[in-house]
């Protein structure tokens, strides 16, 4: 059985949700693995990192050095390539990151690589049971991974539950002096903080999108208010962009955004399908509607018959409380 | 600045209602419509942009069957100035090293100062660009957004979570991977595919790329995909009845089961 | 004949002779403006060509009512009357104009045949006229400098306000007035005062009135003020005929040529180049209008001929909702254009070299905002054309690549799918096979394996896939089933009709799906088409060749009532007030205005009001087809206003015979909040909920 690792993103001190599922997805593979994180970075918070996570893997390989202090991938990659074991299994978190760095490592590691895996069915043999996704989660997928030299696996945050177990009790090991040399092609130089105020919602997990249901602009700050208490956003369809009540950026449809949400509250939305096309990637969908016959019923999953003006705040309340 | 573009011909989602076959071992075919994959096509019209700017030319290449080749006319209908068709028998199955291997192979036989591709695929993992630089040793950046040229180096763009964006110096020649949305791709209408209708483009198989067939195509495939299948969706909406309270209680059970809540 | 005064072919002017003057003064202007008049042609010469030397007979009829009549002018009370008293001022008086220059150089002369009564009855006319034009002027110029209707300004985005010209020319035009005026009322004068025969000049004319006013006058002065005013009316005759090419007073000469050459047809679409097959399409080098020189002729002389009266804009449903297109300044940039290229004063080359049109004087927005409405044609008192241009320069962005995402994924799809939303060819046919309920109500025939039918149902894309018209699918077939009518559908066969696409300027795409319509008609073996769709009925009957007669469900059943095959029950639900909103395709680009408002007529007990605007000035509803896609920058949209207009006609239900229209009208209802108040319903459903 090869050692599996996880590498651990994290910022501020403070590792990525992720990585609990990392530790959940190596029980995946084989239930009894102590698999092992590696923490790179610079500086006190890596430490604070390391320990955290040594309460959640078997060992915590800890590699701090200044060229570390930004996780670009080109320099991390590098540096895995120096340190892991030959048919080392690898486990990224499939995000901007781990999509930047998972299939150029597989390369280099000369291993297998799984894309977006979503759901991890065993090991048998040297044979790794992976589902995938494709066609933006509308059909899915079994895939074959032969980890007989390694394999690399971005898992898709979110999909598997995280480990909270935390009892490990592992060791945290400095392994910084085998990190290799560090120099690569590509530089990070800063990051763009997106404009405040300005909302990419093709980007959000989770929307409550309103429609002519809200009557009024005013009653805009009732759907606010759920998606704030809810950690979402605020979308909507054409005619409150109309309306001018919100900008065109939150539209929802093939006139506007197209967003891959994984919840996405309709309230107050009828569910023309200009507005549908918009919304892919199979999300679980909400219908809030005072009208029985709106086409958005036979779309949702789930559907409540009422009136949205007095139905959002109550449920705002009762999360609030959660 | 000369440009290689790797594209790809995939079901296009928006026009197709993607169902399983009655089989259920594969998406059912009969009725699919092909288009070139939306990421690349972003990735060719910020190569024609650069081109415009920077002057030299553009090359679409992909690794498909003779019916891949009307995605290479579509991208030379844009304004892409040659197309390349890897085409083998040998590259039938290919896992995406597969695919990156041939197109690696491809890069060796040219002379490019910039390799893009599409960040992904609808039914694809975002995985040939990153893979292909690794091949060819060149530094990579995926999820572009920005390319500023510079002499001897770009400034990229990449697009993180919260829509924030990472910029990199990146060292040519190099890999990167498009996002979409880093600009508006042109139309091209009928008129511009008959226009290069018959304009004639090159096929190099694996022996012409100096690959060994083993590295290639199922047998050089480690990821195999068995099957497709339909998560349980559910028919229809679930309608929540009962007191306010009682939907509300359902309802955030529901949200929680859907990640809808933390 | 004796005179008490010497005219101006005999008299002295500092030791020249007078007649020196009379003659240098028409050389000059006639080379002046011929010279002007060619620089005005060359681009005309350089233009794309134009199919306009035909239909002769049909053309001197348009000038006779358009041009001659003035038939359109009345369309706008105030303005009309006032532009129809000053052209047949000008008119009359170009004659008189005419005949005065020639007395600079024959004393006396006057035209053969306007001699005796004949010449004193003219005499008359033309002191009237000249008096109308006159005062009609000064009114005029109260109006444009005054009182400033809100048609003439000018926005700051198109350039400078207008009205310095205007009244400029009503000042010219007054001079030549007073000055003729006044040269005949000093001889009249003179003569009178020398106990002399003089010409009759009606009372209270303007020459009436100078001759009451110098009646005491020395001989001497009215010599003078006589050869003054020959002049002052000479040289501003030829000054006003050079003028007249620099602006919107070019109208005055190309009129009746634009006028001759209008188009005769509606509802059609120029050809990508005239002389161009289709088949030999793929070989232009360029298509549509890209740069100046790419328009026609006819274009161009459009662009000549606007007098820039604000009809078009004022009719135009772009303009009212604030969209960045207002046609009227279409063709005042296109002009200044031409002018500011082909300049009559050459500085450096001769013509300029043409630049793109897009981003110089047009805008892509300003293009993609028109609907093809057809409203600003059908009021411009001048025949210039639009719909076709904006063809032609959507032609020329497509070829391009300048086509907004927007419009891109619907374009792609019809490519693909035939039909813009991207479905399925074999769901065409859901409305009639997968509703049970209707189903087993109502049978629909596929025409496909074998099956035959009289009459074919061209569905078209919105009321085949969109869930709420498939209604209007659906109730198209249950009428035409009353009927006793022996119909069919294409089934999955039947493509988009490409009516959108033609006029979004993708013209192979449209011939495409053409081209695959005309088979399947072909192969169905039908002898006759209806259609529910106005724009399938516009494409099948103007776009497409070839294929059996079209005609739209509301003729069908207009004849089926009048011969009584269908009956309709009283109307249902009482306290409602129907309005029938015309649909353009179905209205102003096919005329058919009549059988949508005798099939309401012919349900007993409805109670029908007219809009202000209906039938030829209908309201567009905001477009149809890939309008729908298009995500205009408006401040509202065409359908909240004409919601209103109806509200404002005292009705209740809005009827229209275009799903389209009824996707924008139910939109606009609840958009305007007028839900509850106001309802949409389509003449097809109606009729089906009212068959006995």
């Amino acid at each position: 059985m090869a050692q599996i690792f996880a590498y651990i993103t994290h910022k501020d001190g403070v590792a990525d949700d992720s990585a609990l599922e990392l530790v959940a997805a190596a029980k995946k593979i084989d239930a009894g693995a102590a698999a092992t994180a590696i923490v790179t970075g610079s500086g006190a918070t890596l430490d604070t990192v390391c320990n955290d996570m040594a309460a959640s893997f078997g060992e915590v390989w800890k590699v701090d050095n200044d060229a570390l202090a930004y996780p670009n991938a080109e320099v991390i990659r590098k540096m895995l390539v120096a340190l892991l074991p030959a048919d080392a299994l690898v486990l990224l978190p499939h995000d901007t990151f781990g999509m930047d760095l998972g299939p150029g490592l597989a390369i280099k590691l000369e291993s297998a690589f799984g894309a977006d895996v979503v759901d991890i069915e065993g090991l048998d043999g040297t044979t790794l049971k992976l589902v995938r996704q494709e066609f933006g989660g509308v059909v899915s997928t079994h895939v074959d991974c032969d980890c007989g030299a390694g394999a690399v696996l971005n898992i898709r945050p979110g999909a598997v539950a995280a480990d909270e177990s935390k009892a490990a009790g592992g060791q945290v090991v400095d392994k910084s002096g085998d990190a290799g040399d560090l120099s690569a092609g590509r530089k990070f130089l800063e990051i763009v903080a997106a404009e405040t105020g300005d909302v990419d919602i093709t980007k959000e997990d989770v929307l409550v999108s309103i429609g002519r249901g809200i009557e009024d602009e005013e009653n805009i700050e009732i759907a606010q208010e759920l998606a704030d208490a809810m950690g979402a956003v605020v979308s909507c369809s054409r005619p409150i962009v109309d309306a001018k009540w919100l900008e065109k950026s939150r539209q929802v449809g093939t006139s506007g955004q197209t967003v891959k949400p994984k919840v996405y509250i309709a309230a107050g939305i009828s569910g023309s399908f200009q507005h549908m096309g918009g919304l892919k990637g199979n999300p679980f969908i909400v219908a809030i509607n005072k009208n029985p016959k709106a086409p958005i019923f036979q779309l949702a999953d789930v559907g409540i018959e009422v009136d949205i003006l007095d139905f959002l705040p109550e449920l705002t309340e009762a999360i609030e409380e959660l | 600045m000369e440009i290689l573009v790797c594209v790809k011909r995939v079901p296009d989602a928006s026009e197709n209602e993607i169902e399983l076959n009655s089989a259920g071992n594969d998406i059912d075919r009969d009725d699919l419509v092909y288009s070139v994959n939306e990421w690349d096509n972003y990735a060719v019209e910020e190569a024609i942009q650069i081109v415009d700017k920077e002057g030299g030319s553009v090359t679409v290449v992909t690794v498909g069957d003779e019916e891949a080749e009307e995605v290479l006319r579509r991208e030379m209908a844009m304004g892409a100035n040659n197309g390349l068709l890897l085409d083998d028998e040998a590259f039938e199955d290919s896992d995406g090293k597969g695919i990156a291997a041939a197109l690696a192979a491809a890069v060796q036989k040219g002379n490019y100062d910039l390799i893009l591709t599409g960040a992904q695929a609808d039914d694809g993992a975002g995985q040939v660009g990153g893979m292909l630089a690794a091949m060819l040793d060149m530094p990579y950046a995926s999820l572009v957004n920005k390319i500023d040229i510079g002499s001897g180096k770009l400034t990229v763009g990449r697009e993180i979570e919260g829509g924030n964006q990472e910029m990199n110096e990146i060292d040519t020649p190099c890999v990167l991977s498009i996002q979409t949305g880093i600009n508006e791709p042109r139309y091209v209408g009928i008129r511009g595919i008959r226009k290069v209708a018959s304009v004639d483009i090159p096929t190099m198989g694996a022996s012409d790329l100096g690959l060994d067939a083993g590295t290639v195509g199922a047998a050089g495939a480690k990821a195999k995909r068995l099957d497709y299948f339909v998560p349980d969706l559910g028919e229809g909406a679930q309608m929540l009845e009962g007191s306010t309270e009682e939907i509300i209680e359902k309802l955030i059970e529901l949200l929680k089961a859907n990640g809808g809540l933390k | 004949m004796e005179t008490a005064l010497i005219g101006p072919a005999k008299a002295f002017f500092l030791f020249i002779p007078t007649w020196f003057i009379s003659l240098i003064i028409p050389i000059a202007g006639i080379v002046i403006f011929t010279y002007i008049m060619a620089t005005r042609l060359a681009p005309l010469v350089k233009a794309a060509p134009d199919m306009r030397m035909n239909r002769y007979p049909e053309r001197i009829l348009k000038v006779l009512k358009i041009w001659l009549a003035q038939w359109r002018q009345p369309r706008y009370r105030t303005a009309g009357i006032l532009h129809i008293l000053i052209f047949f001022g000008f008119l009359a008086l170009s004659i008189r104009s005419i005949s005065l220059v020639i007395i600079g150089l024959y004393d006396g002369f006057v035209f053969p045949g306007l001699d005796g009564t004949v010449g004193h009855i003219y005499n008359v006319v033309k002191d009237v006229m000249a008096t109308v034009v006159f005062v009609t002027v000064i009114v005029a110029a109260y109006r444009r400098g005054i009182q400033r209707p809100a048609r003439y300004a000018v926005p700051e985005k198109y350039g400078h306000d207008h009205t310095g010209e205007a009244v400029f020319v009503l000042a010219v035009i007054a001079t030549l007035m007073v000055s003729e005026s006044l040269f005949e009322a000093t001889l009249v004068a003179a003569q009178a005062s020398q106990g002399m025969p003089a010409e009759f000049i009606t009372p209270l004319t303007l020459p009436w009135l100078f001759k009451v006013f110098l009646w005491n006058t020395s001989i001497e002065h009215l010599q003078t003020l006589h050869l003054l005013s020959f002049y002052v009316h000479d040289v501003t005759f030829f000054f006003f005929l050079c003028f007249l090419p620099m602006g919107k007073h070019f109208h005055v000469i190309t009129s009746l040529f634009n006028v001759f050459f209008m188009r005769l047809d509606q509802g059609t679409v120029k050809p990508v180049r005239h002389g161009v097959t289709d088949e030999q399409l793929d070989d232009l080098e360029s298509f549509g209008v890209k740069k100046l020189e790419d328009f026609t002729w006819k274009h161009l002389l459009d662009f000549y001929s606007c007098a820039d009266c604000g009809r078009c804009s004022d009719q135009c449903p772009a303009n009212a909702v604030g969209r960045p297109l207002s046609p009227r300044f279409i063709s005042i940039k296109g002009r200044d254009l031409i002018f500011k290229n082909y300049p009559w004063y050459p500085v450096g080359s001769m013509f300029k070299e043409s630049e793109p049109l897009i981003g110089s004087i047009y805008e892509e927005d300003e293009i993609w905002s028109c609907t093809t409405c057809g409203a600003c044609e059908q009021e411009c008192p001048l025949g210039i054309e639009y719909i076709d241009k904006m063809v032609d320069l959507r032609r020329g962005m497509v070829d391009e690549g300048m086509v907004p995402q927007s419009l891109q994924k619907p374009l792609r799809a019809l490519e693909k799918r035939g039909n813009p939303w991207g479905k399925m060819e074999k769901k065409r046919t859901d409305w009639a096979l997968k509703d049970k309920e209707f189903k087993a109500d109502c049978e629909v025939q596929i025409l496909e394996k074998g099956a035959l039918a009289d009459t074919l149902y061209f569905v078209d894309s919105i009321s085949s896939y969109d869930d709420r018209m498939q209604g209007i699918a659906q109730a198209t077939a249950k009428v035409l089933t009353a009927a006793g009518i022996d119909f069919g559908i294409l089934g999955k066969a039947e493509k988009d009709s490409g009516h959108e696409a033609k006029r979004f300027g993708e013209e192979m795409l449209f011939q495409d799906l053409r081209d695959q319509n005309i088979d399947a008609i072909a192969n169905s073996g039908v002898k006759k088409i209806v259609t529910a769709d106005p724009h399938a009925l516009n494409a099948l009957k103007n776009d497409y060749t070839d294929v059996p007669p079209v005609e739209h469900i509301s003729q069908v059943v207009a004849r089926a009532v009048t011969s009584g095959r269908l009956t309709l029950k009283p109307v249902e639900g009482n306290g409602k007030t129907y309005t029938y909103h015309d649909p353009c395709y179905l209205g102003r680009h096919n005329q058919l205005y009549e059988d949508p408002r005798q099939v309401l007529d012919a349900i007993p007990g409805l109670d029908r009001v007219e809009m202000l605007k209906s039938r030829d000035r209908s309201f567009c509803c905001g477009g149809g087809g890939l309008m729908l896609f298009y995500e205009p920058e408006e401040e509202t949209r065409m359908g909240v206003l004409r919601v209103e207009m109806a509200a404002a006609a005292g009705a209740n239900v809005i009827v229209t015979a275009c799903p389209f229209c009824l996707v924008n009208m139910e939109d606009a209802i609840k958009v305007a909040g007028m839900e509850g108040k106001m309802e949409a319903i389509e003449l097809a459903e109606l009729v089906a909920m009212h068959i006995q």
